[in-house]
């Protein structure tokens, strides 16, 4: 497990001066998910400790939002004077993002499909 | 021991946070999971309500939280392990993947920002927005990294997976959608963690396809926000 969490923070490590080196605003921590992701293809497995460590870390993830989301009591402000703005944003944008993309997928299998008849 | 020592405790505030949570995911399951009773929507409600009653600020909450935050950084890390086991699949099918996953995280936050210019919010309100599509971890360290509200961020996540979660069924009616891995694929890439949480209600090969888009829209979205916002000017 200490392993585990070791080659995770070492690659967020990594991925934070990366970021800071290219000054670049891309978040470390997505930057190290892509090195270890790498790392992975070239070593072909992944380490026990990791899948581990990951898996634990990954089944309680949700908990790990919650005291981010709690910033929300901050912004308490904003809500009450944009919410209906922001919920339709949300809702309308959420479609339309769906419509594409299952749009797109269906057109590509239909493709396929007909390449192999 | 004075309350207002007492509150200043982090260890208050982390046993504050669990229990709630677990309150939380037992009631949510109680309720048959329904997206809009999500644990983390109930715990962060619940927990607020405990900090203005007790008139405890976010700063004094956080002297606890910050340590539950601080994982963050490596959870998103490991997302790479869902990514890497789905590497064969993501190999066979490379082009409609990445199509789907790039058109799709375009999609999420122009319409967002275009939506919000409209509305005319302000600037840091449409970098709060952008990353509304993408699984919360990430979202909230773009948020952090482009100049949004971070908490807020999260917060609009959490509603845009419900919204997604909920208007799924009515996409697949309308296209005629019947291919579960293109079902979860939608549900990933739209409404990330929660869309893919329901995916698994159709089937594994729905979840792990849910799963990938969530990684890879979330990845795509990371490196392409920094690129799009000095485009649009904010």
């Amino acid at each position: 497990m200490v392993q585990g969490f070791l080659i995770l923070l070492f690659c967020q490590l990594l991925g934070e001066c990366l970021v800071t080196w290219l000054a670049v605003s891309i978040p470390g921590s997505v930057v190290g998910m892509i090195l270890l992701l790498v790392g992975l293809m070239i070593y072909k497995k992944v380490p026990d400790g990791l899948r581990s460590t990951s898996e634990g870390l990954l089944k309680i993830l949700p908990l790990l939002l919650v005291p981010a989301g709690v910033g929300l009591m901050r912004y308490f402000g904003v809500l009450s004077a944009y919410w209906y703005q922001l919920l339709i944003i949300l809702f309308v944008s959420t479609l339309v993002t769906m419509l594409v993309v299952a749009a797109l997928l269906r057109l590509m299998s239909q493709e396929k499909h007909e390449e192999g008849h | 021991m004075h309350w207002s020592h007492f509150q200043t405790l982090p260890v208050l505030w982390l046993v504050v946070t669990l229990a709630v949570f677990l309150v939380a995911s037992w009631f949510n399951a109680r309720m048959g999971k329904t997206p809009f009773l999500h644990p983390v929507l109930v715990s962060l409600s619940l927990i607020i309500v405990v900090l203005l009653a007790t008139e405890t600020d976010y700063e004094t909450y956080m002297l606890g939280g910050q340590y539950i935050h601080l994982l963050l950084g490596p959870a998103v890390v490991a997302l790479a392990i869902p990514l890497y086991d789905n590497l064969a699949t993501v190999k066979r099918l490379l082009i409609p993947l990445v199509v789907g996953c790039v058109s799709g995280a375009i999609v999420a936050s122009v319409s967002a920002i275009m939506l919000g210019m409209w509305f005319g919010l302000s600037d840091q309100l449409l970098l709060t927005l952008a990353p509304k599509s993408v699984t919360s971890p990430i979202a909230i360290a773009i948020a952090e990294k482009i100049g949004g509200f971070p908490s807020l961020a999260a917060g609009l996540v959490l509603i845009t997976g419900a919204i997604g979660c909920v208007i799924a069924p009515v996409v697949y009616r309308l296209l005629r959608i019947e291919d579960e891995s293109v079902k979860g694929f939608v549900l990933g890439v739209g409404a990330h963690a929660m869309g893919t949480a329901s995916a698994f209600e159709y089937g594994m090969v729905a979840g792990a396809f849910g799963g990938l888009a969530m990684g890879m829209t979330g990845a795509f979205t990371a490196f392409f926000l920094p690129i799009l916002i000095p485009i649009i000017g904010l």
